[in-house]
């Protein structure tokens, strides 16, 4: 198989440039910046929930807009923050570490991305719309969900048309890496981000379309009177879950497996030592990846379901611990007898292994059905999912940022601010929601705009560690933007311990790379 | 750390009406047997994680300290032992199999809701819950009863602050109770932690729980399913009383639910229904309509003659079509359509068939006062029998 | 031209273009589901928008097939690509079968079982649910539907006639089984239309409605959209495209005919028989 590149055209500039690439290069940019902007704007909305939830009583929001807030918070942060990003990194690196010249269909591949905008445009619009915005929780339970005024078809627009960008994308990722990998790179000596990525795009492929189902009835039960949700029609809003969480859990590990595969380059590369357990590692991801199908029901342990289905549920969800602690346990003994240096990625790194399994523990807890009956819907899974997602798969980005950011830009970064902003962020992090696991047990319900007295002292504190948390991405936000414009000139390999392919590229790298395939041994 | 607590005595000084709970870390304390295994269970898994996670970072943070450049540590090459690989595998595995066993007999018990002395249905609406004793046509519903001046930060909060209700579920103690849950409208959740249960509602389906209280005391819950603007407004109280004490109970409330009926003929002067109906609005309506029957811009209508209100189709559409929309305005429609409104609700919008959830005389109340407030000088008034008449000429 | 090389397309339009088209597309639909005038515009608007974009990216790769851009490996890469995207359709249609299963064996037993809120239901299949009125005769399996099956399974063999005979060079055994697979696909449409038309039940009618109409209909949305494509086939044939050696696109479009095909089959046997 040859992985000779052909290309004979010209090269846009300015607008146009971006509007019509086909370049993964540029693609992986565009995405990158999309989602850093819709993180910045989802956590401005986290600022305005911590800000009504900092003290009791209603300070600046009626319930109906708080609602709006929290909902918003969530679609915006998971479909235009955390997956983008991912995608982003995706576009960037998978074809410079398989030595394939672009992605499969590159044509496509801008595709997906400029879906993007125009889904973004539709949700963040419905802001305006009589009625507010969304405001029924991002999981979009129904009857609640059938209620809703304009604002909950623009979403489920919105979702169509995402759903379908991650859909083209990840036909587009299975095939690049099953079909252009440059000779001599089997499968099993292809880089663990890459890994990762196989297997998301497989789980990507498998369940947006389901979650594409599971909202066009909710669209038909809104408008075209269809009783899917309606038991006076013979059916069930329990149903909606099932399906919902179908599609629902395996999204969350389409959020981490991406940020396990950042955290398995990473590693090594400041360990200056092999990962240990590649093997185990692929076999672990995908384990974890076909388990995440079994599992789905445990957001739901208080529906009603027979016990049966309950004990079928934890046993599943308390076996997903078992490869996962694995990887833990891997990267970990990566780092044992290394030589290790913290730069800023590896700082994050090593804070997500640690702040990850917090989170990991949190969602042990609540995979143990009797102790879910007190715990769901609190604030205790609030704490238990920023802890993965945001320790876990945002800090990873963050992280691959800082890592990346010298080849993509041919600048090193300011280490100074990058160490500051991991700092602050870690801290502010905890202050923020470390508190909310005592609020839960101590029976705080989520998705509130108000509580008891009892929980005060600690919504005060989460809600000044998010005040901090937030104002710490702005400092990112310039260490980014500064790198971009000029710093200390990067050199091929910035980082002694790397060993993929993109370092024996120039930084920045060629506008088209590996049109030659690279030997790989 | 000191901004935060500075930030604290600030507050505190600023609003000294924050009562200090001591910070709590735990569930709350266990008044049934059940919530007492269920939080044995959870302190037994905080400790095996606690331990598990102790070892493991225990090994990374030695690594990070020992294991660095800086301190001329040099890397090692190895990145595989198959027999160490198994180990961390398989002990993981055993450790979980350990936690589920004790675990499952917890779930099948908590699922068996046979043998139960007494069932009570309740009921979820958007925004309070329905107790009826079965079996004894004792019915009644429960509001939040802190009053909205709290919320607004314009009183001093109290002490149970958004966890106390106008009408407690009143339960004996030392007895089965079985729960029958179910819903109006959308789902909601009845959650009460110190007797470890939790079940949602769903509208159309009945979901079962069980409890027994071992002392008598009062004990406090909160909804626990996102369902609309109220979800943080609709808590739960339930006052466990010893059996002789709930039997006597159970008679007042049929004697007192006799006379209400047995007036159920009686006429009202509209003060009288202005003033009662004013304490309903208050409790039912104004979490949309608003304490000022102004609404909320595009999402809920206002109730004045002639306010103006724009919103989607699926708003107006319905609203005109029962004669209280034109042109961009609310219209004060006919009485019948507004009891038709209120009774039944308006399918596919927020606007539930309180019909369920209310009396006779609180719907004739509430109308009144809504007909002849804000501006509204209709002189309209309804009695309760024309509501009674209403519900009858429906059900046949 | 070497083509032992990977094409890479040089920068295009039409992705941007068929964003916007389903932007339009989107938020007519919004509109029209508000009753606002504009909106069936918008939607139509989007509609041709979005046609437009499938003749030009279709088109611009269909010219760089003819002038032998695509080498083996890109040959490949359009194999998986067609193949993922065809499993992602599957499982767009197992999410409703798995709500069909969910409603006849949990759902309604359950509400058979509530006599507490719903005195008197009856709970076997098919329903309306226990608070709507109960009369409607459900489909029947061995009538229409039955030819239906015996027209997609014949046509599934026309089309692999139609594929051997593009593999031996025979021209006409190609345009004459591909006309054959297209009248049949165009009958079997006619034939559902009519079952829509005569059912004494609609898309309200509970749970049996909602499950029996959303299912058969995607099916029948998939069915015309791959017989709108094997007519574009048909067409580039008469164009005189492909040789027996290079005819991805022919595959590809009669992939996606089985795929249509199987899901009938799984239609007729848990919508309409058991």
């Amino acid at each position: 198989m040859t992985t000779l590149a052909l290309h004979q055209h010209a090269h846009p500039a300015g607008i146009t440039r971006w509007l019509t690439t086909t370049n993964h290069k540029d693609i992986g940019t565009l995405y990158l910046c999309f989602s850093f902007a819709m993180f910045l704007f989802a956590g401005a909305l986290a600022m305005l929930v911590r800000a009504e939830l900092f003290q009791p009583g209603l300070q600046f929001f009626q319930p109906n807009v708080f609602n709006q807030l929290t909902t918003m918070h969530g679609l915006i942060m998971i479909f235009g923050a955390i997956m983008p990003a991912f995608v982003g990194f995706a576009n960037w690196q998978i074809p410079l570490m398989i030595g394939a010249p672009d992605m499969a269909f590159p044509r496509l591949n801008n595709w997906s991305f400029w879906l993007l905008p125009m889904a973004a445009l539709l949700l963040l619009s419905s802001f305006l719309v009589p009625g507010g915005a969304v405001a029924g929780g991002w999981t979009m339970y129904p009857p609640l969900y059938i209620q809703g005024g304009v604002a909950y078809d623009m979403t489920i627009f919105a979702l169509h048309i995402m759903g379908i960008s991650s859909i083209i994308g990840s036909i587009n990722i299975i095939t690049t890496i099953l079909n252009l990998r440059a000779p001599g790179m089997t499968l099993m000596k292809m880089p663990m981000f890459v890994w990762t990525w196989l297997i998301t795009a497989y789980l990507l492929i498998a369940v947006m379309p389901v979650l594409a189902s599971a909202v066009t009835m909710l669209l038909t039960d809104r408008h075209l009177g269809t009783h899917f949700f309606n038991a006076a029609g013979g059916g069930d809003p329990v149903m909606f879950q099932h399906i919902f969480w179908f599609f629902g859990h395996p999204e969350v590990y389409i959020m981490i497996l991406p940020a396990f595969g950042i955290l398995s380059t990473i590693i090594p590369t400041f360990s200056r030592k092999p990962l240990f357990g590649y093997h185990s590692m692929v076999y672990a991801t995908a384990s974890i990846a076909i388990l995440s199908f079994v599992v789905w029901a445990h957001h739901m342990f208080t529906v009603g379901m027979p016990a049966a289905g309950q004990l079928f549920f934890m046993y599943t969800t308390m076996l997903i611990a078992v490869p996962t602690g694995v990887k833990v346990f891997n990267w970990i003994a990566t780092m044992w007898k290394g030589a290790i240096t913290f730069e800023t990625p590896m700082l994050f790194a090593v804070a997500v292994v640690c702040l990850f399994t917090i989170g990991g523990f949190s969602g042990l807890v609540l995979a143990i059905v009797p102790v879910d009956i007190q715990l769901q819907d609190t604030y205790y899974v609030v704490a238990h999912f920023h802890y993965v997602l945001f320790s876990g798969a945002a800090m990873s980005i963050m992280a691959g940022v800082y890592y990346w950011l010298p080849k993509w830009t041919g600048h090193l970064y300011d280490e100074t601010l990058g160490k500051w902003h991991f700092w602050l962020t870690t801290i502010a992090f905890n202050v923020t929601f470390f508190p909310m696991h005592f609020t839960g047990l101590a029976g705080m319900p989520r998705r509130v705009p108000d509580y008891a007295l009892q929980f005060a002292d600690f919504n005060m504190l989460s809600s000044i560690g998010a005040f901090v948390l937030g104002a710490s991405q702005l400092l990112f936000l310039y260490t980014v933007f500064k790198c971009a414009r000029g710093g200390a000139a990067a050199g091929e390999k910035p980082w002694d311990g790397a060993d993929t392919l993109e370092w024996t590229l120039p930084s920045p790298p060629p506008y088209h790379t590996f049109e030659t395939a690279p030997l790989v041994k | 750390m000191s901004r935060t607590i500075s930030g604290v005595c600030l507050t505190t000084a600023l609003f000294p009406g924050l009562a200090h709970a001591e910070l709590q870390f735990n569930l709350q304390s266990p008044a049934t047997p059940m919530a007492r295994e269920i939080y044995d269970l959870h302190t037994l898994i905080l400790l095996v994680c606690l331990g598990i996670f102790i070892v493991v970072f225990g090994f990374m943070f030695y690594a990070l300290a020992r294991h660095r450049k800086a301190a001329g540590h040099q890397a090692a090459h190895f990145h595989q032992n198959l027999k160490l690989e198994i180990l961390w595998t398989l002990i993981p595995f055993l450790i979980l199999v350990g936690m589920a066993y004790p675990t499952t007999q917890t779930i099948l018990a908590m699922k068996n809701t046979g043998h139960s002395d007494l069932s009570i249905k309740v009921t979820g609406h958007q925004w309070l819950w329905e107790y009826e004793h079965l079996g004894t046509g004792v019915r009644y519903t429960s509001s939040l009863a802190t009053p909205r001046a709290q919320i607004d930060n314009q009183a001093a909060k109290g002490v149970h602050y958004l966890l106390e209700v106008d009408r407690p579920l009143v339960v004996p103690t030392g007895k089965k109770v079985r729960l029958l849950l179910t819903s109006t409208d959308v789902i909601h959740s009845w959650w009460l932690p110190q007797f470890g249960v939790k079940q949602d509602a769903i509208p159309g389906f009945i979901h079962e729980a069980w409890f027994e209280v071992e002392k008598p005391g009062t004990y406090r819950g909160q909804c626990a399913e996102l369902c609309g603007v109220g979800h943080g407004f609709m808590p739960i109280v339930v006052e466990a009383v010893a059996p002789e004490r709930y039997t006597a109970w159970l008679a007042e409330q049929k004697a007192a639910q006799a006379k209400v009926a047995a007036a159920a003929g009686k006429s009202y002067i509209l003060a009288e229904l202005k003033t009662h109906g004013e304490t309903v609005f208050a409790a039912h309506c104004a979490m949309c309509h608003q304490a000022n029957g102004q609404g909320i811009a595009g999402a809920f209508p206002p109730l004045v003659d002639g306010a103006a209100f724009s919103a989607g189709a699926d708003l107006t559409t319905p609203l005109a079509a029962r004669g209280f929309w034109k042109d961009g305005k609310i219209v004060l429609g006919s009485k019948e359509r507004h009891l038709d409104i209120v009774m039944n609700g308006i399918a596919g919008t927020a606007m539930q068939a309180l019909g369920r959830q209310l009396s006779d005389l609180d719907v004739a109340a509430v109308i009144s006062y809504e007909r002849n407030n804000w501006g509204n000088h209709t002189g309209d008034v309804i009695q309760p029998a024309e509501v009674a008449a209403l519900r009858k000429g429906a059900r046949s | 031209m070497d083509t032992s090389r990977y094409y890479l397309p040089a920068p295009s339009w039409w992705p941007i273009v068929g964003s916007i088209a389903l932007l339009t597309l989107a938020s007519g639909f919004v509109l029209l589901l508000q009753q606002v005038q504009a909106g069936p515009y918008l939607m139509l608007a989007g509609a041709l928008i979005l046609v437009g974009m499938l003749f030009g990216w279709f088109g611009t790769v269909i010219r760089e097939s003819i002038a032998g851009k695509f080498n083996n490996q890109v040959d490949v890469s359009y194999r998986w690509g067609m193949g993922w995207f065809i499993f992602s359709e599957v499982m767009f249609f197992a999410a409703f079968f798995g709500a069909l299963f969910y409603a006849r064996n949990l759902a309604v037993p359950w509400l058979g079982q509530t006599p507490l809120l719903w005195p008197g239901y009856n709970a076997a299949w098919p329903t309306a649910g226990p608070g709507l009125p109960a009369q409607f005769t459900p489909m029947a399996a061995w009538g229409i539907p039955a030819i239906n099956t015996l027209i997609l399974l014949s046509s599934g063999a026309t089309v692999t006639w139609a594929h051997w005979g593009m593999k031996k060079g025979n021209r006409s055994q190609l345009k004459l089984g591909l006309l054959l697979t297209i009248l049949l696909g165009a009958t079997f449409l006619v034939l559902q239309a009519h079952e829509y038309l005569s059912a004494d039940f609609s898309l309200n009618t509970g749970i049996y409605g909602a499950t029996f109409f959303m299912l058969t209909g995607f099916h029948g949305a998939h069915v015309t959209l791959g017989a709108i494509m094997l007519s574009v086939i048909l067409a580039r044939v008469f164009a005189g495209h492909f040789t027996p050696e290079r005819h991805f696109a022919f595959e590809a479009v009669s992939w996606y005919w089985h795929f249509v095909d199987v899901v009938w089959l799984l239609l007729f046997i848990f919508v309409y028989w058991l």
